[in-house]
Order: structure tokens, then C-alpha cells, then sequence
């Protein structure tokens, strides 16, 4: 394969990892919480896609809101009924919740559609390929990355530019500052913690085509998540971005070359940068 | 009884042997006599007990979260499996000895490095280091057997006496039970040293411990070293008893599993991961088989349930029901 079209492919599946795990990143960043369950959202995301446009006679496009707005809501009575009640607890108590939460997503999961792999049906014009001039390459992965991006310029706005985003960083920065300022932290996080969810939500669906759905998504991906997100640095919008487009590239290619266990040096790699930066590749210092 | 008792008194009266402590092991071996066509499972929950009590120490008394502890389980379950297939180590003693030196010098080397960081990235940092090493035995295929494992892997009699009997696993379950009392042991000893109250201080406040001058990583890097050793020993003891090792030692599964028997008991208060396996392993094997999904369901209703209710497992609940009962009796 010629270096551009692995570039394009890294970028597709990076693309995915970023609007799964930027929420992700966020949540963890805003109330230290160690949110397990974060992949779980994602995979109920992309069955509600699976579901809608198979049963409901939704289109891909609609049926991507409706994941995003569903997966929002409900994550959203999750967070006030159960997550706020372990913001205090230990990270032992919260990475058994969750955990406990991702078996019970599975098993609902299981239960209510099976336990085969689903299959997202891409609407006629994403599929096939696309010239590009200079390349021809195939069209969803190039949506793929279009999408990416343009979420990345919006969530940057988003955070750079509005009061919202201004007091996101604040309290991610320094919580007990930015609550002393007036700051409502606790809101701040029940509303990200939504939107981080349904972008989960869509990326399960948009990803579904590169990293499978089925019930076993959130325990099998979560390493990932988390290697994408600790590198990033946490609560760094611009820091997952890249970490995911690093963490995608690198797959990818491994993928190709040593198709046998190559993943193994994304693992050497986490460990090493962890172990020289702690708070990540683009994370700040005591952040 | 109103006496004034010093430091060291308190500490010794907390040390002595109760005479409740002695019901496990009657239990233990009253089980070899009372379920013989169940030997087999037991010794598992015996193997898991033993998991358990290692992870018990970096967790419940040094206060060290870890998702990665199957890497010292995986360690000693290979180490064991690789010897007798390529050297034709398969002398049992020896091998368990082997199998604690190398998890424990994994756990020294990896302790050195990743105990320096806490949190979300002491978290990631054991969880890459378990999945590095599934990789590599994935990997190696040469050496590990890659995917598929080291099966129908045969061991010598033990003590030059008594025959691993792969059907009715009568001496692996009495082999397993000494193995864990020695362990058990050990651990218990440890825990009620000075050593143990430096950690449990760590846990509690780490910056006083550092203000008041003691030597917290080495005491860290100390507990998890011997922590790695019995987890260890716990890896052997599955590859002997069950004469095959495969990737399932490593994973994830393995590690997330272990954490969930010891919260179920009761953490930091030794006799949790017994109550914890055995509750964990009976209800998995007479529910999972016939109900793999509501299985599923259940453990994670249950594991939401006690990490919002019931923090301190099983044995808590069964302390706060006697302190209750204790305070209205009085």
C-alpha cells in the first residue's frame, strides 16, 4: 500500500477513536472520575443505530441523532441517579461501579437483540470510492475523516471560545478553584458527561464498520479508550485529537506489517510515554 | 475490663491467633472427606482464594489499585508450564518456587517504575503491563504455545509421593490447601508486623507517612514484590492442578475478575478473599453454566449494588449486622 491510503486509513480508524473517547477524556479531566463503563455508551449508541434503521425505518443520518440524543439522555439519568452519588468515593469504588455497569450494558444487551455481531447498512452515497485527484479512496472513510475534523473545529470553538467551554477549563484546570469562583461544577459535569455520551454514542455507530458491534465492544476497546485518552492528557480536547490520530495510524499500520501481535509495540509505547509524562503527551503539568 | 493497653499490646492482642481463625481450615479439609466428587472445583476456588489474598495485600493494606495483577498470575502459570515442557522441570515444589522468584522479580522491576505514579495512570500503567506480557505469550508461540496454550502438560509426583490423579484431583486439592495455609501464613504475619501498620499508614495518609519519614516506596515496591511472588505461586498452582495453561491466565477478564472476588469478601481484612471466592465461585459455577447472560446480569447489578451500598463486601455486612445486634443486646 502506498504511504498515503495507510495515512487516510490510520486517519479514518483514529477519527472513530477521537469522538469515542473525547467525552471520555473530558469526564475524567472535570471530576477525576475512572469511568469504565465510557465504551459501553458507544456500543449502545451504535445498536440503537442497528436497531432504528432496521425496525423504525430511520435513514443513517437520523438514525445517528436519534443515537446521540437517546444515549445522552439516558447516560444523563444514569450520571444523577448513580454516578453523582460516587464523585467522593475511592477509584476502587468507581472502577467497580462501572465495571459492574459495562457487565450489566452487555448482558442487557445480550438479551434484548442477541449476541451476534451488527452489521451498520451505509447509505448509497458513502459507499464506493471517491477521486480525489491525486488518490482514489474509499468514500466513508474519507466522510469519516471530514466528520472527525469538523467535530474537533466545533468542539474547539466550543472550549476556546464560549463562556461554557471557559469554565470547563477552569475546573478541569483546578476543580475547588473554579467552584470557589461560583462555578457549578456539578452541572458542568452532568452536561458534559450527556454530550460525551452521544458522541460516544455516534462514534459506535460511525466505528461499527471498523471496530465491529457487538456485546462485547466496551471490555474489548477499553484499553483503547483509555491509552488514547491518557496520552492525550486529561480533559485536552486538542490532546485526544491527536492521540487518537497517533494511536490510529500506528494500528494501522502495525495491522498491516505485523499482522501478528505488532499491537504490542502500542503498549511499549503507552508505557514508556506514561511512565516519562504521567499526565500525558499534551496534558498540563498538576492538571 | 477497663485496662489501659500500650501500642504493642494492642497490636499483639490484634496478632494473636483466634480460635475462629482454625474453622477455614477444618472446613478445608472436612471438604476433602465430605464433597470427594467435587475436588476439582474446589481446588479451583482454593487457587482463586489464594489470587485473591495477593491482590488483598496491595490493595487492601498498601491501598495500591491495580487492573493488572493477572500479569503475576499468568507469570507463575507460565513459568511452571514452560519449564516442564521444555526442560522437563516438572518437579512441583521446585516449580512453585521458581514461579514466585520470577513473578516476584516482575513485580520488583515493574513496582520500581510504575509505583511512582497513583490514579488514573497507575491504573493504565499495570493494565499495559498485564496486556504486554498476554501479547508476548500470544506472541512467542515457539516457547508459550502461542493462542492455544501448553496442554496435557504432566507433573512429577509431589514430595515423590503422591501423584497428580487428573480425574478425582485428591492430592492436587490437599497440594493446593498446604500450599494456600502456608501462604495464608506468611501473608497473615506480614500484615500484623510493623511492616503491615506502615502500609495500612500509606493507605491511609500517604503524606504523613512520607512527613513522619518512612520509607514509602520501598515499603510499596516491597509489598508489591511479595504480592507478585504469591500470585505467583497462585499461577503455578493452576498449571499443576489443571496440567495446561493458556492465554485465559492473562487477560483482562482474569484481573478484573480477581478484584471482584476480594471486594465481594471484603478487602484489607484477610479472610475476604476466602468468603469472596468461595460466594463468587459457587454462584458462577451452579448459575453461569445453565445462564451464562443472566449470570452476567446479576454479577453487575451486584457489583453496581456493593460499590454504591456495601463498600466493605460481605464481611462488612456481616460486621455491621453484629455491631447492630451487639448494640441492641446491650
Amino acid at each position: 500500500m502506498d504511504p498515503v491510503s495507510i495515512l487516510l486509513g490510520g486517519f479514518a480508524s483514529g477519527m472513530v477513536l477521537f469522538i469515542v473517547s473525547v467525552g471520555l477524556s473530558v469526564t475524567m479531566g472535570l471530576m477525576g472520575f475512572v469511568n469504565l463503563a465510557h465504551g459501553g455508551f458507544a456500543m449502545l449508541g451504535g445498536y440503537v443505530i442497528v436497531l432504528a434503521m432496521k425496525h423504525w425505518g430511520f435513514s443513517f443520518l437520523p438514525a445517528l441523532a436519534l443515537a446521540f440524543v437517546a444515549v445522552a439522555l439516558f447516560s444523563m439519568v444514569l450520571e444523577r441517579l448513580l454516578y453523582a452519588r460516587l464523585y467522593r468515593a475511592t477509584e476502587l469504588d468507581q472502577v467497580l461501579f462501572t465495571i459492574g455497569l459495562v457487565f450489566v450494558m452487555t448482558a442487557a444487551v445480550t438479551l434484548g437483540v442477541g449476541p451476534e455481531t451488527q452489521v451498520v447498512q451505509l447509505p448509497d452515497w458513502l459507499r464506493g470510492q471517491t477521486d480525489l485527484g491525486f488518490i482514489k479512496y474509499r468514500t466513508y472513510s474519507l466522510a469519516l475523516i471530514a466528520a472527525g475534523t469538523a467535530l474537533m473545529i466545533a468542539l474547539w470553538l466550543g472550549f476556546e471560545r464560549t463562556r461554557f467551554g471557559a469554565r470547563i477549563r477552569a475546573a478541569v484546570d483546578n476543580r475547588r478553584m473554579a467552584q470557589s469562583l461560583g462555578v457549578d461544577v456539578g452541572r458542568l459535569f452532568a452536561v458534559t458527561f450527556a454530550i460525551g455520551s452521544g458522541l460516544a454514542a455516534v462514534g459506535g455507530g460511525l466505528g461499527a464498520e471498523i471496530l465491529g458491534l457487538d456485546p462485547n465492544y466496551p471490555l474489548r476497546y477499553l484499553v483503547y479508550f483509555l491509552i488514547v485518552v491518557a496520552v492525550g492528557g486529561l480533559g485536552r480536547v486538542s490532546g485526544v485529537f491527536f492521540a487518537a490520530l497517533l494511536i490510529g495510524v500506528l494500528d494501522f499500520v502495525l495491522k498491516i506489517y505485523f499482522p501478528k501481535g505488532g499491537t504490542i509495540f502500542i503498549y511499549v509505547l503507552t508505557l514508556v510515554l506514561l511512565l516519562w509524562r504521567p499526565q500525558g503527551l499534551f496534558g498540563r503539568k498538576g492538571a | 475490663m477497663s485496662v489501659q493497653l500500650t501500642a504493642a499490646q494492642s497490636l499483639a492482642l490484634r496478632h494473636r491467633f483466634k480460635w475462629w481463625e482454625l474453622l477455614p481450615w477444618i472446613a478445608g479439609v472436612a471438604v476433602f472427606f465430605v464433597f470427594p466428587n467435587y475436588l476439582s472445583f474446589a481446588t479451583q476456588v482454593l487457587i482463586t482464594i489464594l489470587f485473591a489474598l495477593s491482590l488483598d495485600l496491595v490493595l487492601g493494606y498498601a491501598g495500591i489499585v491495580t487492573l493488572g495483577h493477572a500479569a503475576f498470575f499468568g507469570a507463575g502459570a507460565y513459568t511452571v508450564g514452560m519449564l516442564a515442557m521444555h526442560w522437563g522441570w516438572n518437579e512441583p515444589i521446585s516449580g512453585l518456587v521458581a514461579a514466585a522468584l520470577v513473578a516476584a522479580a516482575i513485580g520488583f522491576a515493574s513496582g520500581l517504575v510504575l509505583l511512582r505514579t497513583h490514579g488514573l495512570t497507575l491504573l493504565m500503567l499495570t493494565l499495559c503491563t498485564m496486556t504486554l506480557l498476554e501479547q508476548a505469550a500470544n506472541m512467542g508461540a515457539a516457547w508459550t504455545g502461542g493462542f492455544d496454550g501448553m496442554p496435557g502438560l504432566s507433573f512429577a509426583k509431589i514430595l515423590g509421593v503422591f501423584g497428580f490423579d487428573a480425574l478425582y484431583f485428591r492430592s492436587q486439592y490437599l497440594y493446593v490447601l498446604a500450599v494456600l495455609f502456608l501462604c495464608f501464613v506468611i501473608v497473615r504475619m506480614l500484615v500484623y508486623s510493623s511492616f503491615g501498620q506502615s502500609l495500612t499508614g500509606i493507605r491511609e495518609n500517604l503524606l504523613r507517612m512520607h512527613a513522619v519519614g518512612a520509607p514509602v516506596r520501598a515499603r510499596q515496591v516491597l509489598a508489591y514484590t511479595v504480592s507478585a511472588a504469591l500470585a505467583g505461586v497462585a499461577g503455578a498452582l493452576f498449571t499443576q492442578a489443571n496440567g495446561y495453561v493458556n492465554l485465559a491466565v492473562l487477560g483482562l477478564e482474569r484481573s478484573a475478575g480477581v478484584l471482584i472476588v476480594l471486594i465481594l469478601g471484603g478487602y484489607g481484612r484477610l479472610y475476604g478473599a476466602f468468603v469472596g471466592a468461595i460466594a463468587y465461585m459457587v454462584l458462577e459455577h451452579t448459575l453461569a453454566k445453565a445462564y451464562p447472560t443472566a449470570w452476567q446480569l446479576g454479577l453487575g447489578l451486584t457489583l453496581v449494588a456493593v460499590a454504591l451500598f456495601a463498600r466493605n463486601g460481605i464481611i462488612g455486612i456481616v460486621d455491621a449486622l453484629r455491631r447492630r445486634f451487639a448494640g441492641s443486646a446491650r
